[in-house]
């Protein structure tokens, strides 16, 4: 039995990208769900079933009370982090497949901007045994985690830190056009990118996303219930999760080889099996970019080019919206908001329904990941 | 007497161990990898030929194999009898827990041949301390092992460990960090690693069923499963793998830029630590451990370059 095709995204909703939102986070969720149901054309009776991250501050119940849910059959919460983003749809397209649920809302919402900020050292982490190798010797940081990551990367292929710019510069160029985006009409130069100041070498300001308050909510429900509603569904063609050999949360250093991401090469090889597809076949690739080096490291993993070679294969205009792979066209992470991978899903459906800002001229399947360094998820995403 | 005299004259008394076979009789492919360890090409230990027209009129095994035909392996443990083994607890116990050869004096009765199969009997001879030495405080142990083919004693050993309590750091005299800082998390599975570091050691897991080596530890071994972790004390010596310098944001206890290296140990091992001291950092750069005592219950170890 596959879930691939069961169960389809049926709306999305969001709530503005801010840096202050004002409000509280629950707040934040209820209107995000209640915009993806408005979506949708459901109403909060319809609903069943609700999936969050663990990390979420808001409970399925607290959002049931505030959205006027009366009863749920099936809630569930995800670990590890953005890595969560794609699984929360998995959880729903499991639960809809076996009849759990018959509608299942994921969100994710929170004031990471003006509340707590996880680009801050967490002092509270530090009181996690795993943690206790890393941060103690002052490795607190998920930027400085994903640095050594990168340094490693760039000393065995090479690769520099203008490569990793060019990814931040493609995403900031799609946001430029986004009227939703934190950086809407503020695009960067590769300059610009290698003036502005270290975070954590090799990692600068600009190879790190932003950090936003806000909300978003994907409505799931069967692919054949999808079709009687008001928007074009986006059939969820597969859903993986993965985690790898000797993994640990952003500090996976132990492995033999620190260059690539094996966690997410077990999320590819689910997602073109349950598809039945392969990377030639995807029109647009949402990655998940909060560190610029993960998305090069993710094009490898995922089979898009060989091991190593990300810098070649990004730098002839591949990512360009009439590239051979556009990549983020909402401006990603970088440029869009930090809703913790949940705005990059949202995104995929509006390519598939034609309502991208940003669209890409017959999108048929559409590639999303979750969160790097961490146990990790990802979906393929495809018309009816 | 003190307690450590006390417990080295009763050990003492019990005189000579049981005796404790090899694990395999004398034999030729040991023979052949311990030669070519060594480098010694005399064909009387491995041309069956050349070794006929000798005067030994056949193999033999090289006399200063005597000790390795009775080691335990790379796993095995020295067993409650072993008067050495018990006189290293004695000495640990007492915090005197590093360890040096001084001293190996053998003697050689006859050449063995293979397929002989010897067996070992060892003895306390003498404990004598406490001394002051360049390593630290130490006692030196002297202990007698006698090699055994049936009853005619074949070869013969006086061996001397200085067990030292390590001299204090450089690095340990270091003023308390002034600012909070972030301290680990200890539990039963990591805290023998931060009482290493207290006692001026870098202590990797050793699996003691199969002698995995593994950092960061944990209490079941992934490899065969034993529950018994030990350790080994490292070198403390590596190669920088990967690092980062911080700059961004503030971090509690650390002035920026600071660097952080993940470093490859000797023993084949990785791990995290400050690194201070490099004018320039780059992977590659060989580092040793440096111990900074933060207070009464966290000392770090960190690294510096090493020449």
């Amino acid at each position: 039995m596959s879930v691939s095709g069961k169960a389809a995204i049926a709306g999305i909703g969001a709530t503005e990208f801010s840096k202050e939102s004002g409000r509280s986070e629950l707040q934040l969720a209820a209107e995000a769900v209640r915009a993806a149901l408005a979506d949708a054309g459901l109403e909060p009776s319809d609903v069943d079933g609700l999936v969050t991250f663990t990390m979420d501050t808001n409970t399925e119940i607290a959002v049931a009370r505030e959205l006027g849910i009366e009863e749920l059959t099936f809630f569930s919460r995800v670990h590890y982090g953005g890595g969560a983003a794609c699984a929360t749809v998995q959880q729903a397209a499991m639960a809809v497949a076996t009849g759990m649920a018959e509608v299942v809302v994921c969100y994710r919402a929170f004031n990471e901007r003006s509340g707590h900020r996880f680009g801050q050292v967490q002092m509270a982490a530090a009181g996690n045994v795993d943690n206790s190798w890393s941060y103690p010797m002052g490795l607190g940081t998920p930027a400085a985690m994903v640095a050594m990551f990168a340094r490693r990367y760039m000393h065995e292929y090479g690769a520099t830190s203008e490569d990793f710019g060019r990814i931040a510069v493609i995403d900031r160029k799609h946001a430029a056009t986004n009227p939703n985006a934190w950086f809407h009409e503020r695009p960067i130069t590769l300059d610009d990118h290698q003036s502005s100041r270290w975070i954590a070498e090799p990692l600068r300001l600009l190879d790190c996303c932003q950090e936003s308050d806000g909300g978003v909510a994907l409505v799931v429900t069967s692919a054949e219930r999808a079709r009687s509603l008001r928007q074009s569904p986006a059939v969820i063609r597969a859903a993986a999760q993965g985690s790898g050999t000797d993994q640990y949360t952003m500090t996976s250093y132990y492995r033999d080889d620190l260059t690539g991401l094996p966690e997410m090469g077990t999320v590819a090889r689910g997602l073109w099996q349950q598809a039945g597809i392969g990377p030639s076949d995807v029109d647009v690739a949402v990655l998940y970019d909060h560190f610029t080096p993960f998305v090069l490291v993710q094009l490898e993993e995922l089979g898009f080019c060989p091991r190593g070679e990300a810098r070649h294969f990004i730098a002839g205009g591949a990512l360009e919206l009439d590239g051979e792979l556009p990549l983020n066209p909402h401006g990603g992470q970088l440029g869009e908001a930090y809703i913790h991978g949940m705005n990059g899903i949202a995104e995929a459906v509006r390519q598939l329904r034609g309502t991208a800002v940003n669209q890409v001229a017959g999108t048929d399947h559409v590639l999303v990941t979750a969160g790097t360094g961490v146990p990790t998820s990802g979906l393929v995403l495809g018309q009816v | 007497m003190n307690e450590i005299e006390k417990e080295a004259a009763r050990i003492a008394e019990q005189g000579e161990s049981p005796r404790r076979l090899a694990r395999d009789p004398v034999n030729l492919p040991m023979i052949r990898n311990w030669v070519e360890a060594i480098g010694d090409t005399n064909p009387v230990y491995t041309d069956p030929e050349a070794a006929a027209k000798s005067v030994h009129e056949g193999l033999v095994a090289p006399p200063a194999m005597a000790q390795v035909w009775t080691m335990y392996g790379l796993n095995g443990q020295r067993g409650g009898d072993d008067p050495l083994g018990a006189m290293m607890t004695v000495l640990d116990d007492a915090g005197f827990t590093s360890v040096v050869a001084t001293n190996s004096d053998q003697t050689y009765h006859r050449y063995l041949r293979p397929d002989e199969h010897v067996a070992v009997t060892t003895r306390l001879e003498d404990v004598t301390g406490p001394k002051r030495t360049a390593l630290g405080e130490g006692w030196f142990v002297t202990t007698t092992s006698t090699w055994y083919v049936g009853d005619e004693v074949v070869a013969e050993m006086r061996f001397r460990v200085l067990k030292f309590r390590p001299a204090a750091k450089p690095a340990e005299a270091k003023p308390v960090v002034s600012t909070p800082v972030i301290k680990p998390a200890i539990n039963r599975d990591t805290e023998y690693f931060w009482e290493g570091t207290r006692a001026g050691e870098l202590r990797i897991q050793r699996c003691g069923g199969c002698g995995l080596l593994r950092h960061p530890p944990g209490p079941m071994c992934p490899e065969c499963g034993a529950t018994k972790p030990k350790y080994l004390v490292s070198e403390g010596r590596g190669e920088v793998y990967s690092y980062v310098v911080h700059h961004h944001p503030r971090v509690p206890g650390k002035e920026v830029p600071f660097v952080v290296a993940l470093v490859e140990l000797e023993e084949g091992v990785r791990m995290l630590g400050e690194l201070t001291g490099a004018a320039e950092v780059r992977v590659g750069l060989p580092v040793e451990v440096v111990f900074t005592k933060v207070d009464d219950e966290l000392t770090m170890p960190s690294w510096r370059p090493r020449a």
